[in-house]
């Protein structure tokens, strides 16, 4: 992470505002309608998405070996005829790779001088309903296994219950068991209801010191959307006009193919600005979706269409 | 082009252009005649269309002549009755044209873009499908119209003029409810932008539209005009600015001819404390720099709480450098090219105008060529050239105001009434402030939103008549025929006229609930063969003007629920019962029995006319409110005395609206009579007022009164003078038939439509 950490300031609800849906989802539609990103502009901008990638796996059947597995493709995520068809001098790699805790040393070891930095959930993910001192623990446990990246799960019944105290005091704690650690705010907004608790959360997380706030967990019954991700990033935008603290913002879930890499991209460069589009402000959690940008991106260095089983797996 | 490691450093969108291949190929069948009787003629006299993104010439068509537009009415005219006769054929037809156009989407999106100079992606993902889904939904029109119509026939040849803002969309507007109805059309495209109408008609003869019933003819105003002059169009459809609407409401003045006119607008956009500010910002991006603001419903003043204005207007000023502006076949362009370099320097003249006047200028980058910029004018005052005049250009004011009261008392002050976009979190205050706004259309938490099945269209001087939906119908449909009658005589005002018939009775004007003597001071008799029915008082311009003002002083009887006015009504018809023997004096007892059960048929109606909500998109309600005018003028038949008037100020109060009645001249006395009954009936003083005296000199003035909202009409010797006046504000004059019903009551309400998008 190049961005310093997100200081935390007080509790101030009066920072909440109502967001209305339909307009955010008539923004959200118009948004990635109007930008259109062709040849190697969108070539370069699918690049960009994985420089921005967590690449993910948080499955119950997780091994060492898959994570190894995972990590090697995290390393080099294109092959080699693309990276050179691209004219880059060198192989990209991912933002970071994103495991459970108990994986954290085997993705630490495996991506050993490539500088690619692992994150970890904590905090009982992916509802987050275990005690307190626990959830800090598995925080403490994940820090110290080498995690440089946290990615917590918020209480959604705080929220629900309108308890913006209980939140921010949870979180706050949470950021302190991070230490070095940058810590991502996992709000799980397919659990919040509306747009209005998910501006909400977004605030009591950034007050509270969170240095990204993250859609979901990738197991709610909603993911990542568009409309979601504008009301973080105009709570991103809110909280550092007031503050002057910058955050940054991670959607993960549920994105899959090359063209939600560039809708997300160019939400972020709307809403934002250039700035949200390098992976200190700006995280892509997904698991398939480097699939498809591999494919896209050997279309455009061949003009042939592609097949994933040619390309390494995750 | 930069390298990949280049871009990755800019992280630049670059270019995306739409190919114009397919339409520049179709653009080498210039040059191009006219579409007349299923046919293109000859190319004629010739003028260029150009691209104005690209200054260049795109095509040459035809001017069309006098007998060009005389040869398209005979062929619509040949064409119209098997057209009417054949309701199966009209549905298979206007199904096909819906069909036709989604085949042939992206040359017509990329014809447009190129004509017009809009944004590729608005003429792809707007424009085009709102056309497919007006062809659609009146396809479904042409089966119905007998089950919903019953009766209605169709006007016969319709003259339509429409803009060069949405060249196919409004053709779409005009064309598929007026083929639906029945009728056969003539249309002329403007001159900027005629190229998608003349595919258009490629398609008809592909969808097979029989020859004649659709014909298409280019030209310039002279073209127009010719139109609008033709003796046998009989229905004129403009769709313009607000100044050549008055020329044709007066060249088509006492003609005949049904019009709809859909003129310019100076929308308010108001922001509440409450709203959701960022939304409201994307919604002026919507309003004012959609279609490079060449919209007529854009919201163009914006009036924001003052508790808010300033993170509003920062976020605003923010949001305008996100905007790209440039080559409309570019797929990532918000903001095309103004459409001619005419309407570009009409633009710059207005905002240096506002500027010079005192505006703060904000505005965003453009390329050099025929393009401008997104542009806010700050600080404005309402005296403002920028605030008053449509500009027609992406240029927007803003105001801020205390209160909601304040917000609409700025909203109304304007001479148009199209549409209002109102932004509050709050549904108790936003209804409120849409039910006050003076607009045809009226979005809460949104802006121009569009359906086919979402009446559209103005009050005030943006126009009458709706477009779209159950209400856009009715206007391509005509029901019962206006009153035809006599010329009321002259009017000798010196005494020795006829002999007294008893005890000699007073009647005076019947003026704000009171009994007044004529202004200018004289009478006349009243005469029944030789016999003396009293002396009428005999009333002037100034004896209007004080009926006019006593009329807006009773502004509380719209407010009234429509029980209370049923009420009223019903105690009413008692009086006039009541005084039955007093008035078989001056009129037969067959129609005093008649007028009293007219008063009970209205007061039955009074709480009856609803609105509706219309089925448009998913997640919306679309309300269709019926509103009161307001003041009203009401002119009556000379025939009928009593059930005259009844028949006209009947409907007319029990939607709410204060009337101002010029009686009828061979016998006002009847209905002088009833004044004093409507206060006698708890009828408040001011919402009847009634005038005797010459019916051509107080319908004139009347018809020429700014602050009279419509006018019925049953005297069809002055629909002339009285259409040729109501110019001047563009009040809806309605040609009032004899007799009763719905019709009478929604001639005497104007639709506001309201959209309200919800999601929690």
């Amino acid at each position: 992470m190049d961005h310093p950490q997100n200081p935390a300031t007080t509790l101030n609800t009066d920072a909440f505002r109502a967001v209305n849906r339909p307009a955010a989802e008539r923004r959200a539609a118009s948004l990635v309608a109007r930008r259109s990103i062709k040849g190697a502009h969108q070539a370069a901008w699918l690049l960009n998405a994985i420089a921005c990638m967590d690449l993910t796996t948080l499955a119950g059947d997780d091994t060492p070996d898959r994570v190894r597995r995972l990590c090697a493709k995290a390393r080099r995520p294109l092959a080699d005829h693309i990276v050179a068809g691209l004219g880059l001098a060198e192989m990209p790699r991912t933002g970071a790779v994103c495991v459970y805790p108990t994986m954290v040393a085997t993705a630490v070891q495996a991506l050993d001088g490539t500088g690619i930095p692992v994150a970890s959930v904590a905090t009982g993910f992916p509802a987050g309903l275990m005690p307190l001192d626990l959830r800090l623990a598995e925080i403490r446990y994940a820090v110290e296994q080498g995690a440089e990246e946290i990615d917590i799960v918020i209480t959604r019944a705080h929220v629900l219950g309108g308890n913006w105290s209980a939140l921010y005091d949870e979180i706050a704690a949470m950021k302190e068991a991070c230490g070095a650690a940058h810590m991502k705010a996992i709000l799980a907004t397919g659990d919040l209801g509306t747009l209005t608790n998910v501006y909400a959360a977004s605030m009591v997380a950034m007050q509270a010191g969170a240095d990204f706030i993250k859609t979901s967990t990738g197991k709610e019954g909603v993911n990542a959307t568009l409309p979601v991700g504008l009301t973080m990033c105009r709570a991103i935008r809110d909280h550092g006009d007031a503050t002057g603290n910058i955050v940054g913002f991670k959607p993960a879930g549920g994105m899959k193919t090359a063209k939600d890499a560039l809708n997300w991209q160019v939400l972020m460069a709307e809403e934002l600005g250039r700035d949200w589009l390098r992976p200190g402000l700006f995280r892509l959690g997904a698991s398939s979706m480097l699939a498809d940008i591999e494919r896209q991106l050997e279309h455009h260095v061949t003009g042939r269409y592609a097949a994933s089983h040619r390309h390494a797996l995750a | 082009m930069p390298s990949i490691p280049e871009i990755l450093e800019t992280m630049a969108y670059g270019p995306a252009p739409e190919s114009a291949a397919a339409a520049r190929e179709w653009l080498t069948r210039a040059p191009f005649g006219l579409f007349i009787g299923g046919d293109f003629t000859a190319p004629g006299t010739l003028f260029d269309v150009r691209d104005p993104a690209r200054d260049e010439g795109l095509a040459q068509v035809t001017q069309a002549s006098d007998a060009d537009v005389d040869a398209a009415v005979q062929a619509a005219r040949k064409a119209q009755p098997a057209w009417e006769a054949d309701p199966a054929l009209r549905a298979r037809v206007l199904y096909a044209l819906a069909r036709q156009i989604q085949k042939r989407e992206r040359l017509f999106a990329v014809l447009e873009t190129l004509d017009n100079g809009k944004p590729i992606r608005e003429t792809r993902d707007i424009d085009i499908p709102l056309v497919a889904r007006h062809f659609y939904h009146h396809a479904g029109w042409a089966t119905l119209l007998s089950d919903e119509f019953p009766g209605a026939r169709a006007h016969g040849v319709c003259g339509q003029i429409i803009p060069w803002n949405f060249p196919l969309l409004m053709l779409a507007w005009k064309v598929a409810p007026a083929l639906a109805a029945g009728n056969s059309v003539v249309l002329k495209p403007a001159e900027d932008t005629p190229l998608t109408a003349l595919l258009f008609a490629e398609i008809c003869l592909e969808a097979g539209v029989p020859p004649g019933v659709v014909n298409i003819v280019t030209g310039d105003g002279a073209t127009g005009a010719a139109l609008v002059a033709h003796p046998d169009v009989n229905k004129i459809a403009f769709t313009g600015s607000t100044e050549v609407g008055q020329v044709i409401r007066r060249a088509t003045a006492g003609s005949g001819k049904a019009l709809t006119l859909e003129l310019g607008g100076k929308s308010p956009f108001i922001v509440m404390a409450d709203a959701d500010l960022d939304a409201a910002v994307e919604g002026v991006v919507d309003a004012v720099w959609f279609n490079q603001g060449e919209v007529c419903c854009a919201g163009t003043r914006i009036l924001v709480a003052e508790s808010v204005a300033e993170t509003f207007r920062k976020r605003l000023i923010s949001r305008m450098k996100t905007l790209r502006v440039g080559d409309p076949l570019d797929k990532s362009t918000d903001i095309g090219a103004v459409v001619s370099p005419a309407q570009l320097a009409r633009i710059r003249d207005l905002v240096a105008q506002g500027v010079a006047a005192g505006a703060v200028v904000h505005e965003g980058t453009a390329p050099e060529g025929c393009f401008c910029p997104p542009i806010l004018l700050d600080e404005v005052s309402p005296a403002n050239p920028c605030v008053a005049e449509e500009i027609f250009g992406p240029v927007v004011t803003l105001q801020t105001f205390r209160t909601p009261p304040e917000a609409l008392e700025l909203a109304n002050a304007t001479r148009y009434g199209l549409a209002a976009s109102i932004w509050s979190e709050n549904l108790t205050v936003a209804m409120d402030l849409a039910a006050q706004v003076k607009a045809g259309v009226v979005w809460i938490n949104a802006t121009n939103m569009f359906d086919a099945n979402a009446p559209f269209g103005g009050m005030r001087a943006s126009g009458f008549g709706r477009e779209g939906a159950r209400e856009g119908m009715a206007a391509y449909l005509r029901k019962g025929d206006p009153v035809q009658g006599a010329a009321p005589g002259v009017i000798d005002p010196l005494p020795g006229k006829g002999t007294p018939d008893g005890l000699d009775r007073t009647h005076k004007l019947y003026i704000g609930g009171a009994q007044k003597r004529a202004d200018g001071g004289a009478s006349w008799s009243v005469l029944s063969g030789a016999k003396r029915l009293g002396h009428a008082p005999l009333g002037n311009r100034k004896d209007i003007r004080n009926a006019v003002e006593a009329a807006h002083k009773a502004s509380g009887w719209g407010k009234m629920s429509g029980h209370q006015r049923a009420q009223v009504l019903y105690f009413l018809a008692e009086t006039l019962d009541h005084h039955r023997d007093g008035l078989a004096a001056l009129v037969p007892m067959d129609e005093i029995d008649a007028s009293i059960a007219r008063v009970m048929y209205y007061a039955a109606w009074a709480d009856k006319l609803s609105g509706a909500v219309h089925n448009t998109q998913s997640a919306h309600v679309t309300l269709a409110m019926r509103e009161p005018f307001g003041v009203m003028g009401l002119i009556c038949a000379e025939e009928a005395p009593l059930l005259g008037a009844l028949s006209l100020i009947l409907p007319a109060i029990a939607m709410g609206n204060r009337v101002v009645v010029v009686a009828s001249q061979a016998n006002p006395l009847a209905a002088l009579e009833l004044g004093p009954m409507l206060g006698a009936s708890d009828v408040p003083g001011g919402v009847v007022n009634i005038v005797s005296g010459p019916v051509a000199e107080l319908a004139k003035a009347l018809a020429g009164h700014d602050d009279v909202a419509a006018i019925a009409c049953a005297q069809p010797t002055v629909a002339q003078i009285v259409e040729a006046e109501s110019a001047g504000n563009l009040k809806p004059v309605w040609n009032a038939p004899k007799g009763q019903g719905r019709d009478w009551l929604e001639a005497m309400v104007q639709v506001k439509t309201i959209w309200v998008p919800y999601g929690a």
